[in-house]
């Protein structure tokens, strides 16, 4: 019997998928299977359980303590195999969406990358992703016997775990060829806390903002109205004005707050296609033929200088 | 040393236009360039080279007829040669299907020790070539690489920018690397540097050159197809006021009226 395969180096993201395939394999009438990877793992399964896996898979090689990719890969074939799977989820965080092509390579199947969700529709696994660069979504189906997906974190909601699954804890045995990468250093990024997928306001600010010091009238502005401070990619990756779990956009997060403000933006696509889910867009630019103006709800065209103390003072105000 | 660039050919996606009544993009007569991060790829192999005059940089790209002329700029940025890859066979591939026929080409240059390439296409950004690449050619690959050093014994260290931490990595050559933009700002070609590009070679290479069918690479050979392919529903206001001293008033109204302020 075929089954159903979930992976992620984050536990958060396996039990979101863990969700996920529940679903799908409702749909499928196939059982759903957990893969652990490292020294240490199978301390964990007893999580899976509790939220519906039947079966979880431990690797425990040394050689899997870091998270190479291509080591990775490996483990997952022998274990997809083991499971005879023929589905396998990857959360697409930046290792998993390197993973799960490679993997897929190996078990000769198609996959999608970065997929915002996924149906089983008369027997076919269809699947949602963005294209040309966010401007369209593209539907695609699966027509290989087996398939690898990688799926957005935050995709699926986890489960409460209230299963009562007695489930089993399989140990497969590895045979790995070590990575000619090595790992030599972990440097930790500064990462807050925050949380703006789930904010109902966002101020985002882009290259308008000349100076760092700037932000202060920007902060002034996400004080009034009780939101969440976010970016466009030169800010946090260039500049590094703003920290990296607050850029909004293709390669970083997707928003949908009741009220998105735009500040100093263009709304180049790989930005614009994240926040369409956002109730009321508020565009603020000096450049009335800016793109983002396109997606605004209501927009100023002014200099953000001007603009945004004013418009704090009003809210402050009060009705 | 010999480093592959592998260069994807888009069209311009600030000029895509979506048909009002289906909703689906006008994707002819666009201006096709390479990608942002492939150029970041080329401006690390250019300046290994500029380092090392011993390297030489191949750029490898698969495309429609286009390409002949989208791959000058390329040479003008400094790569050596070019082996562009054309064939109404390679047509419909996925991204299995490309990173097969990239391969191949790389396995017929024969003596490729790094290959270089964006991480993720600027249209699609999937990141899927890189990765089945690596498997493919049977080597270590590692993205989303912001920072690339050659060691001195062979090799190379690199930077991985992930999520919530930085990860340097030492990686045995022959390798890919997949990048982002924060490695290197792309140089602009200098006049002279786009004139003496026109001298150098260009090789074209259809799937009779490379042994391969449509059943292997192209549209045969596809485990993944569209459906659809269609700009999401979008309707906006865009009550838009030139005079900021009326906007703010309007708009502030506009927010309360909407229940989007914080009550
Ligand atoms: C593969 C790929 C992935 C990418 N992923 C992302 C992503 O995830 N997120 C992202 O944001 N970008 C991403 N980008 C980059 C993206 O294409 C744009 O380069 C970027 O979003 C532009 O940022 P910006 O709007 O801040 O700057 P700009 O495009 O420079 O826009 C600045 C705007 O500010 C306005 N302005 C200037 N001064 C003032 C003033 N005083 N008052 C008011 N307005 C002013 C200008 O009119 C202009 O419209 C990606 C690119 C690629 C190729």
């Amino acid at each position: 019997m075929s089954s159903t395969l979930v992976y992620s180096e984050r536990e958060a993201v396996r039990l979101e998928l863990l969700a996920g395939a529940r679903e799908i394999a409702r749909a499928r009438q196939l059982s759903v299977a957990v893969a652990l990877l490292g020294p240490g793992s199978a301390e964990r399964a007893e999580v899976y359980f509790a939220h519906g896996a039947e079966q979880v898979f431990v690797a425990e090689d040394s050689m899997l303590g870091e998270q190479q990719t291509d080591a990775c890969a490996q483990a997952l074939a022998q274990i997809a195999t083991q499971a005879e799977a023929d589905l396998v989820l990857i959360g697409s965080t930046r290792r998993g969406r390197a993973l799960a092509p490679r993997l897929a390579q190996k078990m000769e199947a198609g996959s999608v990358t970065e997929a915002l969700g996924l149906a089983v529709h008369e027997g076919r696994l269809l699947v949602r992703r963005y294209s040309l660069g966010g401007n369209t979504v593209r539907e695609v189906a699966i027509t290989s016997p087996k398939a690898v997906i990688a799926v957005v974190p935050g995709t699926f909601e986890v489960a409460q775990a209230d299963a009562k699954v007695d489930g089993a804890v399989v140990r497969v045995p590895m045979a790995l060829t070590a990575s000619r990468a090595r790992v030599v250093e972990h440097k930790k990024k500064q990462v807050g806390a925050a949380n703006i997928e789930q904010a109902e306001r966002v101020v985002c600010i882009g290259r308008g903002v000349e100076k760092r010091e700037d932000l202060q009238i920007i902060e002034a502005l996400v004080k009034a109205l009780e939101g969440e401070l976010a970016g466009t990619r030169p800010l946090a990756y260039e500049f590094g004005w703003i920290p990296e779990d607050r850029m909004i956009g293709i390669s970083g997060k997707a928003v949908r707050p009741q009220l998105y403000v735009a500040v100093g933006l263009s709304g180049q696509i790989q930005h614009a296609a994240s926040i369409r889910g956002s109730k009321v867009i508020l565009v603020i630019n000096k450049d009335k033929s800016a793109p983002i103006f396109a997606m605004a709800d209501y927009g100023i065209v002014g200099d953000l200088y001007e603009v945004v103390p004013r418009l704090t003072q009003a809210l402050q105000r009060g009705p | 040393m010999h480093i592959a660039v592998c260069m994807k050919q888009v069209v311009d996606l600030e000029h895509i236009r979506i048909r009002p009544e289906t909703r689906e993009p006008v994707l002819e007569g666009l201006p096709v360039k390479f990608g942002g991060f492939d150029k970041n790829a080329l401006e690390a192999a250019v300046r290994i080279k500029e380092a090392d005059q011993t390297t030489k940089v191949t750029v490898v790209a698969a495309g429609s007829a286009k390409l002949k002329d989208t791959v000058k700029e390329a040479l003008a940025m400094g790569a050596d040669e070019a082996v562009l890859l054309i064939d109404a066979a390679f047509e419909g591939a996925d991204s299995g299907g490309s990173a097969r026929l990239l391969a191949t080409a790389i396995q017929k240059l024969g003596d490729v020790d790094l290959v270089l390439l964006g991480e993720g296409s600027a249209d699609e950004y999937s990141g899927e070539v890189p990765a089945r690449l690596g498997e493919l050619l049977g080597v270590p690959q590692v993205t989303c690489v912001r920072e690339l050093e050659i060691l001195q014994g062979g090799g190379i260290r690199v930077t991985q920018d992930l999520e919530d931490e930085l990860e340097v990595v030492e990686v045995d050559l022959p390798a890919v690397v997949g990048v982002t933009s924060e490695l290197n700002e792309p140089r602009l070609p200098s006049l002279t540097a786009i004139l003496k590009a026109a001298k150098k070679p260009v090789q074209q290479w259809t799937a009779g050159d490379l042994g391969v069918t449509a059943d292997m690479v192209g549209a045969g050979a596809a485990k993944v197809q569209t459906l659809s392919n269609r700009a999401p529903e979008q309707a906006r206001k865009g009550l838009v006021y030139e005079d900021p001293e009326e906007g703010i008033v309007e708009v502030v109204k506009a927010l309360r009226h909407e229940g989007v302020l914080k009550t």
